[in-house]
């Protein structure tokens, strides 16, 4: 078989656009058969793969400024697939997934030891702490390419990788090998209103989010464009989620710096 | 944990891991037999009237 | 009436009286158990843990128990291969101790992981690069030492003893208890480590993260280290809060003596290093992820995480036991080695609380603020458990097994008209003790 360039997928979210709107939750919790309950006010103990933030650049009235970020899994590809959370499971029950650069997570396998999250800066990875139990109505509408999950076991974003799945094995029955930029799209970039969130392989000059970053790959992938970060790019996770923002402190809101270091942007 | 599982590879990692690990069990294995062995054979020589 | 089972030559307390003390300890573990139960139908929803605190009080118990029952392996490292031979007359307690906390550990790891029944494919489906899957071998199979090295002090009560198999078995276990105690120690190098590499290898949580050589970051050897030089401390401890229970002397003060003085040179090694530790991480591996060192200790709510948990640890939990431990007069003090071995002992239990719950509190995100927790009583019930399953096994122990092979000695008794009629030769009542002292 033809050996093909190996992909990693990535996206990038434009903060300037990003309203806040919470559309990318919804179509993620719907499209991923994401468990809720009937209080799910506490967020530290109900699950959502894409979470909106809310930053504020602290200061006072009338200088007080905004930024909505919604974080999905951050996909780190860390040193050569060394994510935080892939080498720490025990079970082997995640895996950096070389061909796409989609850090994976096998339920069945997971037996809820929870190390990964304590790995993971970005709090992508959650826990079931209750059975996912749907009303009863609901579970007519839950996607039936998505497997739901049990309790006691991690879950996370996968960049809807069933979706990938079901293109390639579309394309390859038509008889191709490569899938169009547009075959294969998460959810949340679909769903997205002001169309703040750009999907595709980073290693494919011909992507939108190659053109939008323009990502050095002698330096991990740091994006070229100075208006993009990544979030905690200082600790070596290497992510493939970028964000755009014309805004200075949005931008060092993304990482932590000491305080007598430069303000300059990073990138 | 064993070659037949299919995660197993063959490299450096496994080797020393594994090794150690089967190496400490054996260690083990290979003593309580022998204590036991050694046991029911100065018993039965006891019972047979050979006090040692 | 259970006069037949307690070792020849040695007062125990009426048996109405240990009824009604295992009866109370019974009750404790009766409240674990109901916990227990809710966990295992209800899942970890009975907790306070969350999806930031995804490690909490369990975590801490298994790497606290795990350290103070380093005394187990350390003690049987120095007795059986350094050769300290008056180690003898505390080994078998320290074993106990160590295979009690060890049975702990594993106790509460399977209350921690989400899914009991798949425990097992930690082992089946190892991934041989996480440290946790390192710490569930070594710990699992050190526990089968310990196991081995508990065993013989079973088959030496009277009644098992005169069982010619078992009797010999007991005796052929102690000839070769080097080996074990061999293995014991690699094992214990290795899970003790790991424990420390748990924190240590999350290169995405400033915190805990340490540089270190080849896989093993720092954490790796500052745990092992801590666990050798508490671990001691602990078993002085429990050994002397026995005494004070029972109301004896059960070992000499040379031999704990001996133990407390090469625990405080431990324990002085263990905390130069531990300063050098904070100092590189603090200076340099910290800062080049943009953190300052004081951005672990402030802003807290309620400054829970003040610079005061680091002084507590290093300063007071630290030097100064090291400091009581390697002077003579220091370890002649009653007073003095009683608090050498708390502060000791909360020292180890506070640098796991750190390592593991700290990690965690710390905001990464800089949009993110601390995050706090306390755990449900359940949480603590279920870590209560396991310290009363301990009280009961170690209370059996003392009453039916020849724990203290100095104790005949330094408590010397007339036997009872009931032990005096029984027809036994002296020759046999010798051969008793005999093994526990091999």
């Amino acid at each position: 078989m033809k050996h093909e360039k190996a992909k990693k997928f990535g996206m990038v979210i434009d903060l300037d656009k990003c309203t806040g709107c919470g559309t990318c939750m919804v179509a993620c919790m719907a499209e991923n058969n994401v468990p809720f309950r009937e209080d799910d006010t506490d967020k530290l103990i109900s699950v959502a793969w894409m979470r909106v933030y809310r930053l504020t650049n602290g200061k006072p009235f009338p200088h007080t400024e905004e930024c909505f970020l919604p974080r999905p899994c951050m996909q780190c590809e860390g040193h050569d697939g060394h994510s935080p959370c892939v080498s720490v499971c025990p079970a082997t029950a995640t895996d950096y997934d070389m061909s796409t650069g989609i850090v994976s997570q096998i339920y069945t396998r997971c037996f809820g030891c929870r190390y990964c999250m304590a790995a993971c800066p970005y709090h992508v990875r959650q826990f079931n702490w209750w059975d996912p139990l749907w009303p009863e109505k609901m579970t007519e509408s839950l996607n039936p390419d998505v497997s739901v999950r049990m309790r006691g076991v991690v879950e996370k974003c996968s960049f809807c990788i069933h979706r990938y799945q079901t293109a390639t094995q579309k394309a390859n029955l038509e008889g191709r090998r490569e899938l169009e930029e547009d075959e294969y799209q998460t959810a949340c970039t679909q769903a997205c209103p002001a169309g703040a969130i750009t999907f595709g392989d980073l290693n494919n000059p011909g992507h939108a989010v190659h053109q939008m970053v323009k990502p050095d790959p002698n330096h991990g992938g740091r994006p070229k464009n100075p208006k993009a970060f990544r979030l905690l790019e200082r600790l070596g996770t290497n992510p493939k989620v970028y964000y755009l923002s014309s805004r200075k402190w949005v931008r060092r809101a993304g990482d932590n710096y000491i305080r007598q270091e430069g303000s300059q942007n990073h990138s | 944990m064993f070659p037949f599982s299919f995660e197993w590879i063959w490299d450096a990692g496994h080797m020393v891991f594994m090794g150690g690990l089967w190496y400490a069990l054996t260690i083990m294995g290979l003593g309580v037999t022998y204590c036991i062995i050694k046991a029911a054979v100065d018993a039965s020589g006891e019972n047979d009237g050979n006090h040692h | 009436m259970d006069s037949a089972l307690i070792p020849k030559g040695v007062k125990r307390c009426p048996t109405w009286q240990f009824v009604l003390w295992i009866g109370a300890v019974s009750g404790v573990l009766l409240w674990g158990v109901v916990a227990m139960v809710l966990i295992y139908f209800k899942g970890l929803n009975q907790t306070n843990m969350n999806n930031a605190y995804g490690f909490a009080l369990w975590i801490w118990a298994d790497l606290a128990v795990i350290a103070l029952g380093g005394g187990a392996f350390f003690t049987g490292f120095l007795r059986y291969l350094v050769g300290k031979d008056e180690l003898k007359n505390i080994v078998n307690y320290a074993v106990l101790v160590g295979f009690c906390c060890y049975v702990s550990a594993l106790m509460i790891l399977g209350f921690d992981i989400g899914q009991p029944l798949r425990g097992w494919f930690i082992f089946w489906h190892a991934n041989v690069h996480s440290m946790l899957t390192e710490v569930a071998f070594c710990l699992s199979a050190y526990l089968g030492v310990l196991t081995i090295e508990y065993i013989p002090l079973i088959l030496e009560n009277r009644q098992i003893n005169k069982v010619p198999f078992f009797h010999h078995l007991a005796h052929n276990m102690h000839e070769i208890m080097a080996v074990f105690a061999a293995t014991g120690a690699f094992l214990s190098f290795f899970h003790q480590g790991s424990l420390g590499g748990v924190p240590g290898v999350l290169f995405a949580r400033p915190f805990g993260y340490r540089t270190g050589v080849f896989v093993w970051p720092w954490t790796f050897f500052l745990f092992t280290w801590s666990a050798a030089a508490c671990g001691p401390c602990f078993t002085i401890f429990i050994t002397k809060l026995t005494e004070k229970i029972v109301g004896k002397k059960l070992v000499k003060d040379n031999v704990i003596e001996l133990l407390a003085k090469i625990s405080g040179w431990m324990l002085t090694g263990y905390i130069i290093a531990k300063i050098i530790d904070t100092v590189y991480w603090a200076t340099v591996t910290a800062p080049s992820k943009g953190f300052a060192f004081m951005d672990f200790y402030t802003n807290n709510p309620g400054s829970i995480y003040g610079i005061w948990i680091l002084i507590a640890e290093i300063g007071i939990c630290g030097v100064i036991p090291a400091a009581i431990l390697i002077t003579d007069r220091g370890r002649k003090s009653k007073t003095a080695l009683w608090l050498a071995v708390l502060l000791a002992i909360i020292g180890v239990c506070l640098n796991r609380w750190v390592m593991v719950l700290q990690v965690l509190a710390v905001p990464v995100l800089s949009f993110e603020s601390w995050f706090t927790y306390f755990p449900s009583w359940q949480e603590i019930a279920t870590t209560i458990l396991p310290v009363a399953l301990g009280t009961i096994v170690v209370s059996l122990s003392y009453r039916y097994l020849p724990v203290f092979p100095q104790e005949r000695e330094l408590n010397p008794y007339e036997p009872a008209a009931d032990d005096v009629l029984e027809p036994e030769t002296q020759e046999l009542a010798e051969a008793e003790l005999k093994p526990a002292q091999a």
